[in-house]
């Protein structure tokens, strides 16, 4: 699956230099993405910020298993689901604080993702696509006939945003966004520092050449587990994130076709890049926002978007730009 | 009357029937899905579209051109596997040269837009096909009422699916096929058309599942989105099966629609998840698929 990722270029020695002025470029992006997003509330509209951040995010997660473990996982609404189910439960229903409901939601996807991930990972390539969109329709059935948990096509409504840990009001969309924000940024160095540590280049090593790595010592599957649960618990904190944001959680979050939408996101900003989900996440949450009164003609739009871009855009709109600078983004 | 298990027998015998159908449908599916991944080395997402184009197309040739069920029922494989062979010839050959998995993403999209383009042409209410005069009612077996539509179902698709093993297995165009799959390079070089091949399998796989969509229509109704949710049990149907052998997905297909269709008899809550949780045991004991040949 090489040919999903984008690497920087390598050549004898000047790969340490360009290594180091690889890093430097990924450390400007980072102030530059933290600058804007203290100066976004103000110009934009901060329930679409955090509606991009949630994608974004849930994205990421995504990228983090498709890029780096070389896993396209095709079921990822179910950990975004869940996560937002069991946050809004825990919120409404049993009044946890939303911090502790936000944690809830993701332990419970992570948890998942060890269940589905152990599954999934016995098979491979196209099979392993198909089991995890298997295993997450099965999570829809269960939220569709479980009403008393899900509120079956009504979904969990009027979630409370409740006090962060007691003290900040949420109620206020400009406060509330700074949490997301925070969230948001957390959650992609903590992604960064994953895809950088000697745990991300076994993974990568995995990825390129699995036979190869097995014979060197590494366990490939349970690396492979590992990336899959670090993925799907991210997916969860997106989600979880979500149902506190929008104050509601539905079937919707669960439905194969939210799958599809992280695929596209991440296919439109780039595939195995660092920051293409962000670029993507926000392409088609304002094209989704911009084309909502054309009802099931975002469905056609959606697919074209897919057929375009696999025919002639496959490294994406991060992927193009990295292609140009010549370096890894 | 007698009972079994406090169940009576027209409900028991109704829904294993039922069963049946749903088990022809995954058949003729996850066949077509595996010669078409036999020899493209793509899964067809589009496949439930097709499916549903399938029962589309015959239900325009009856009310657009007073087609009767019988044409349509040739006539609609036909046209949709010719815009399967389109697909095929513009889009797909495309990316034959990357990674396998651009192809379920490019098939997705056509799916997406397909399905997209019906609902917006016919809503998601669905359209009523009737069932052609022909095979109307049906006979009293004493322990059951047998619908003959239903019964006609299951007969035609099995037939249709041995058909398919024999054209596969048993002739000289199939014996290509099968070279085909195993090394086409090499059996390009021998002289045989691949690139042809190819196109002509994908087309041909298209056609199958649009005659399940027409074997559907008149039970099921016309609807936009009857093959989206389809497709994903095919795809469980596939790795429980494994895509090795032909009558492996013919044996596992109505396997699995008649395990579904007892399970709504004796377990109705577990019925649309049951051959999911089929798929996982099959993937703790052997996970390459029963028919599967080890990788």
């Amino acid at each position: 699956m090489a040919d999903l990722s984008v690497e920087a270029p390598a050549g004898g020695l000047a790969l340490e230099e360009t290594n180091r002025s690889t890093e430097r470029l990924h450390k400007a992006i980072m102030i530059g993405i933290a600058l804007s997003l203290l100066v976004a509330p103000f110009v934009l509209y901060p329930v679409f910020v955090m509606k991009v951040l949630c994608f974004a995010l849930f994205a990421l997660a995504f990228n983090l298993l498709l890029g780096y473990g070389g896993l396209l996982s095709f079921g990822h609404a179910a950990y975004f689901g869940m996560a937002s189910y069991v946050s809004a439960y825990a919120a409404k229903i049993w009044g946890l604080d939303p911090a502790l409901a936000i944690v809830a939601g993701t332990l419970v996807a992570a948890l998942l993702g060890l269940v589905f991930g152990a599954l999934a990972i016995r098979r491979q390539g196209i099979y392993f696509a198909m089991i995890t969109l298997a295993l997450s329709q099965m999570v829809f059935f269960f939220s569709l006939q479980t009403p008393q948990f899900t509120g079956g096509e009504d979904g969990i409504q009027a979630v409370p945003r409740g006090k962060l840990l007691g003290l900040i009001d949420l109620a206020d969309d400009r406060t509330l966004y700074f949490v997301v924000a925070a969230i948001f940024m957390g959650g992609l160095l903590l992604i960064y520092r994953i895809i950088h540590s000697p745990f991300g280049q076994v993974c990568k090593a995995i990825r390129d050449n699995e036979p190869r790595a097995i014979s060197l010592g590494y366990r490939a599957n349970q690396y492979k587990l590992a990336v899959f649960v670090l993925s799907a618990g991210l997916a969860g904190l997106a989600g979880a994130t979500k149902a506190i944001v929008f104050q509601l959680a539905s079937l919707t979050d669960v439905h194969w076709s939210m799958s599809g939408e992280v695929v596209l996101m991440t296919l439109v900003g780039g595939l195995g890049t660092v920051f293409g989900p962000i670029v993507g996440a926000l392409v088609i949450v304002s094209m989704q926002n911009y084309l909502a009164g054309l009802g099931s003609w975002v469905l056609v739009v959606q697919g074209v978007i897919f057929v375009v871009c696999v025919l002639l855009f496959r490294e994406g709109i991060v992927g193009v730009i990295a292609k140009r600078i010549g370096k890894g983004l | 009357m007698f009972e079994l298990l406090g169940i009576p027998p027209q409900a028991l015998f109704g829904q294993v029937l039922l069963g049946l159908i749903n088990g022809s449908f995954y058949a003729i599916l996850s066949l077509g899905l595996a010669v078409i991944f036999g020899l493209l080395n793509i899964i067809n997402f589009t496949h439930g579209a097709q499916y549903m184009m399938g029962a589309f197309v015959a239900w325009m040739c009856l009310n657009y051109l007073g087609i009767n069920y019988w044409a349509a029922l040739l006539l609609a494989p036909i046209i949709v596997g010719a815009t399967g062979i389109a697909i095929e010839r513009l889009l797909i050959k495309r990316i034959a040269h990357v990674d396998h998995l651009y192809g379920l993403l490019l098939t997705f999209g056509l799916a997406l837009i397909i399905q997209g383009l019906f609902r917006n042409g016919y809503g998601s209410s669905g359209l009523a096909y009737q069932i052609p005069p022909e095979l109307r009612g049906g006979q009293n077996l004493g322990f059951m009422f047998l619908p003959n539509y239903r019964a006609w179902v299951v007969v035609a698709s099995l037939a249709v699916c041995l058909a398919t093993w024999f054209l596969i297995e048993k002739t000289r165009l199939g014996a290509y096929l099968r070279a085909a799959t195993e090394n086409p390079t090499l059996t390009q070089a021998f002289g045989i058309n691949v690139p042809l091949m190819v196109t002509l399998t994908y087309g041909f796989g298209v056609a199958l599942a649009a005659f399940a969509g027409v074997l559907a229509a008149p039970i099921y109704s016309v609807n936009p989105n009857m093959g989206a949710d389809l497709i994903i049990v095919v795809f469980a149907v596939v790795v429980i099966g494994g895509m090795g052998s032909i009558l492996g997905s013919i044996i596992t297909g109505f396997g699995l629609g008649l395990i579904e269709g007892l399970t709504k008899v004796f377990y109705p809550e577990a019925s649309a998840t049951v051959i999911f949780i089929i798929m996982v045991l099959v993937l703790l004991v052997k996970p390459q698929g029963l028919f599967g040949r080890a990788t």
